[in-house]
């Protein structure tokens, strides 16, 4: 048993390191560091500038353009790319709907899309959830109906994060509804620009335009946008769901924000004395840091064990749960660090454009706003009560 | 002991009730933050003409002359609206420290109209390293003929905008204790930024580059505001603590009523047992909250001792623990309908959790409590 990394994983750290020195954007860092928004513009340009290394789509088969990395190095570049302030990829095209295509789509879906999806000329976002289906998923009732070459589809999906800015969407659709509730299932590519589909935003409680609902109102999708076989959708949505979990842990980002907070807490004074050398609040950080030490170990170990190519198993349920309270517990103390200055609401001081003088300090406006919309992490992506509802059926067996 | 309120007592929190209840809906309450003065004045006016506004305000100056338990009872029904005027700050906090630091001449010119809702206060006392230390003040007071020069940078200041007197600290000399001086916002050499905060009120932060104030704008002697700030600061924790009481009621109240509702798997959510036994920690941690809001608003007006300030401060920390924990349970238990910005849910959140922004977090109180816990004669014995 050996904690270190090899030599040769050394190297490679020591390679993505000099990558991100000196091809990443450091406007956009500074974006990600002080937690400000991040436009459509901001993420296209760091996907061509991976994707121009060779570097965008980590998890494909190098025969499609991977990386053919293993679960090791996939980590080390994860957690290298967020401690130099990488955004983080908008998964839905690379990380999401790109795995399926690969893994149940034609030879000419293949070759249409993964391209696409290469050159960031598409983006995608993610049609699963409705206002009747959320973590009841299989209950959802958008329809389409086979009419010849088409399927004309009708009904609502909920929740599309940045659904504004996509031209795709995947999207599960019922097809059979005589069917048993997952096996009527499809799941269907639709062009965002078909005549009868409307985007209206969600704004969420901290101001932000990140979700949104999508309408199908008559939309005829080509037969050939189906993936894999009808009413055996389930099966892909499956298989998704345990590629967006396996990095939920977001280790990475946990511990670039971790050491923001560190940053915020020696810059804060309390009655004249740094906040970092109040007691009270430096154990607070000490034992978020400890927590994350083992959720990381733990990560590693569960890496390791899918070394040989297996999925993660219900493990990656315990890694989201722990990663997205340690995640959230870090933004709660970073808004806490500020005492009274947390408080004023200062939006332009958010946008991706800002470039005045802040009001207060350059970190002082986005804590509190992140705090509330990271609220999504033990909702999203299978929320936290039902990853437990997992662990005690698949690995408690109860 | 009697934990009963009086006919007039009740009266006045029916009254509050329903005027919350009838002008202050949730989508009325977003027209009052989109507009121009962030609040309602015609709320505001209501308030007065019922006599809320001089509610905590002695009755030597036209106020009603309410105690703790009074201030609660508003506090608790502004807390559910998610009200926007600042009452605390202007009529509770900005009001107790003239109350108790002015001489009779300052107290008879101004709190009359404060009671009556006509002069809204409020008390710039952070700065940028004060954080819930206002005696650490780094703003300064030069004397100068017939009056003083005040410079430094005030922050966050609740309802500064709106104010027509606010209450500034500064220092005169390094050794010196703060003193607490009236500022008339629209003197020469004050700059004004307003701004929403997070959870809906208005604030501002106020430059005072060598700001001109006359000899009898100091409130209570020089160097020594200190003590009255704390007390005070105790008086408005108390109240803010009724304010997150009524918040977290109803938070509460929506969410179990979105489990009753809300269908997943064939049945309403509030059929999982994980999720009931979150709702009873909830309902737990909220007695508890209710019960300390009750002990603060009892010694609020109590003289000053260390058994005040200890309960004072456990108060604050209970209940801030559970507005946080209610605050992000609530918004857990509805899933994703719980962020978004047009379902009142989120800002009872955003309000449950800023308010432990102000006059103390978890983290102070209990340092506060620490400082001053009671022990065994021999072990203060050790300490000292
Ligand atoms: C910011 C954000 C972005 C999102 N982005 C997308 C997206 O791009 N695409 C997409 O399709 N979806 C997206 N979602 C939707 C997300 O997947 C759902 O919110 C999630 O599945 C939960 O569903 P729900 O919101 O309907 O809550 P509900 O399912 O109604 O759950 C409400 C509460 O009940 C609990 N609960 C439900 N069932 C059980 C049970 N059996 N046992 C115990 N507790 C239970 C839940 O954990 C939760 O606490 C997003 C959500 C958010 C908040």
């Amino acid at each position: 048993m050996d904690i270190h990394f090899t030599p040769e994983e050394l190297a490679f750290r020591s390679e993505v390191r000099a990558f991100l020195e000196q091809n990443l954007p450091a406007d956009i860092a500074g974006k990600v560091r002080l937690g400000r928004r991040l436009s459509k513009e901001d993420h296209q340009r760091w996907q061509k500038i991976l994707n121009k290394q060779g570097w965008y789509a980590v998890n494909w088969p190098v025969e499609y353009g991977g990386t053919g990395w293993s679960v090791v190095q996939k980590h080390i570049f994860d957690e290298e790319c967020a401690a130099a302030g990488a955004p983080r990829l908008v998964a839905f095209g690379v990380n999401m709907v790109a795995p399926v295509i690969i893994r149940f789509g034609t030879p000419a879906q293949k070759e249409f899309y993964l391209p696409r999806i290469l050159s960031s000329e598409d983006w995608w976002c993610q049609g699963y959830s409705e206002p009747g289906a959320g973590s009841d998923l299989a209950s959802l009732k958008t329809r389409a109906e086979r009419d010849g070459d088409f399927y004309v589809v009708n009904g609502q999906k909920t929740w599309t994060t940045l659904g504004q800015h996509a031209n795709r969407i995947f999207c599960l659709v019922r097809t059979d509804p005589a069917a048993k509730k997952q096996e009527g299932i499809s799941f269907l590519l639709i062009d965002m620009d078909t005549p009868g589909i409307t985007v209206r935003p969600i704004i969420t409680l901290d101001g932000e335009h990140e979700v949104n609902e999508v309408f199908f109102d008559n939309v005829r999708v080509p037969v050939e946008n189906l993936v894999g076989e009808e009413n055996k959708g389930w099966t892909c949505a499956k298989y998704l769901l345990t590629h967006e979990r396996t990095g939920q842990a977001g280790i990475g980002l946990s511990k670039a924000a971790l050491a923001h907070l560190k940053d915020i807490a020696s810059a804060e004074t309390v009655a004249g004395r740094p906040l970092i050398d109040d007691p009270l609040f430096r154990a607070r950080i000490a034992e978020v840091e400890m927590r994350l030490m083992a959720v990381e170990m733990s990560t590693l170990r569960i890496l390791a064990a899918t070394r040989d190519g297996g999925v993660p198993g219900a493990e990656s349920s315990l890694l989201k749960i722990q990663g997205s309270e340690i995640r959230q517990a870090i933004s709660g103390l970073m808004r806490k660090a500020l005492g009274p200055n947390a408080l004023p609401f200062l939006e332009p001081e958010l946008e991706p454009d800002f470039g005045g003088e802040p009001l207060y300090r350059d970190y002082s406006a986005s804590p509190a706003s992140q705090y509330f919309n990271l609220r999504k992490l033990s909702i999203y992506g299978g929320s936290n009560e039902i990853q437990k509802n997992i662990i005690a059926k698949q690995v408690l067996e109860l | 002991m009697n934990f009963e309120l009086n006919e007039e007592q009740q009266m006045l929190a029916d009254t509050v009730e329903r005027l919350v209840r009838n002008t202050y809906g949730f989508e009325q309450r977003e027209g009052f933050y989109q507009s121009p003065q962030g609040y309602s004045p015609d709320f505001w006016r209501q308030l007065s003409e019922l006599g809320i506004t001089s509610v905590p305000i002695a009755t030597d100056y036209e106020g009603f002359g309410g105690t703790g338990v009074e201030n609660m009872l508003v506090m608790k029904e502004l807390g559910r609206g998610l009200c926007l005027e600042p009452y605390l700050h202007s009529q509770v906090y900005a009001a107790g420290l003239i109350q108790q630091l002015g001489s009779l001449e300052q107290r008879q010119q101004i709190l009359p109209s404060v009671a009556s809702g006509e002069q809204l206060l409020a008390v710039a006392d952070e700065e940028a390293g004060t954080h819930f230390h206002p005696e650490a003040s780094e703003c300064t007071a030069v004397p100068c003929e017939r009056g003083w020069r005040l410079s430094g940078h005030k922050r966050v200041v609740i309802g500064g905008e709106l104010a027509h007197t606010i209450l500034v600290t500064a220092r005169m000399s390094d050794g010196d204790g703060v003193s607490l001086f009236l500022l008339d916002p629209a003197a020469e050499g004050v700059s004004r930024t307003g701004y929403p905060c997070i959870d809906g009120p208005k604030a501002c932060d106020l430059e005072l580059s060598g700001v001109y104030v006359e000899a009898d704008a100091l409130i209570g002697p020089a160097g020594k505001a200190g003590p009255a700030l704390a007390y005070q600061r105790g008086r408005a924790l108390a109240a803010q603590c009724a304010e997150a009481l009524g918040s977290m009621e109803e938070a509460f109240r929506l969410t179990l009523e979105y489990l009753k509702t809300r269908q997943q798997f064939g049945s309403p959510i509030g059929r999982f047992q994980a999720l009931q036994h979150r709702m009873a920690e909830m309902r737990g941690e909220l007695e508890l909250a209710r019960s300390m809001t009750i002990l603060a608003a009892c010694v609020a007006d109590d003289p000053d001792s260390s058994e005040r300030s200890r309960r004072l401060a456990a108060a604050k920390f209970v209940v801030a623990r559970a507005s946080e924990l209610i605050a992000e349970q609530s918004i857990q238990l509805h899933g994703g309908i719980g962020m978004t910005w047009e379902y009142s849910l989120a800002h009872h959140a955003k309000r449950l959790v800023m308010l432990t922004h102000q006059f103390g977090d978890d983290d102070f109180h209990l340092g506060q409590y620490s400082a001053l816990l009671e022990l065994p004669r021999q072990a203060s014995r050790q300490v000292a």
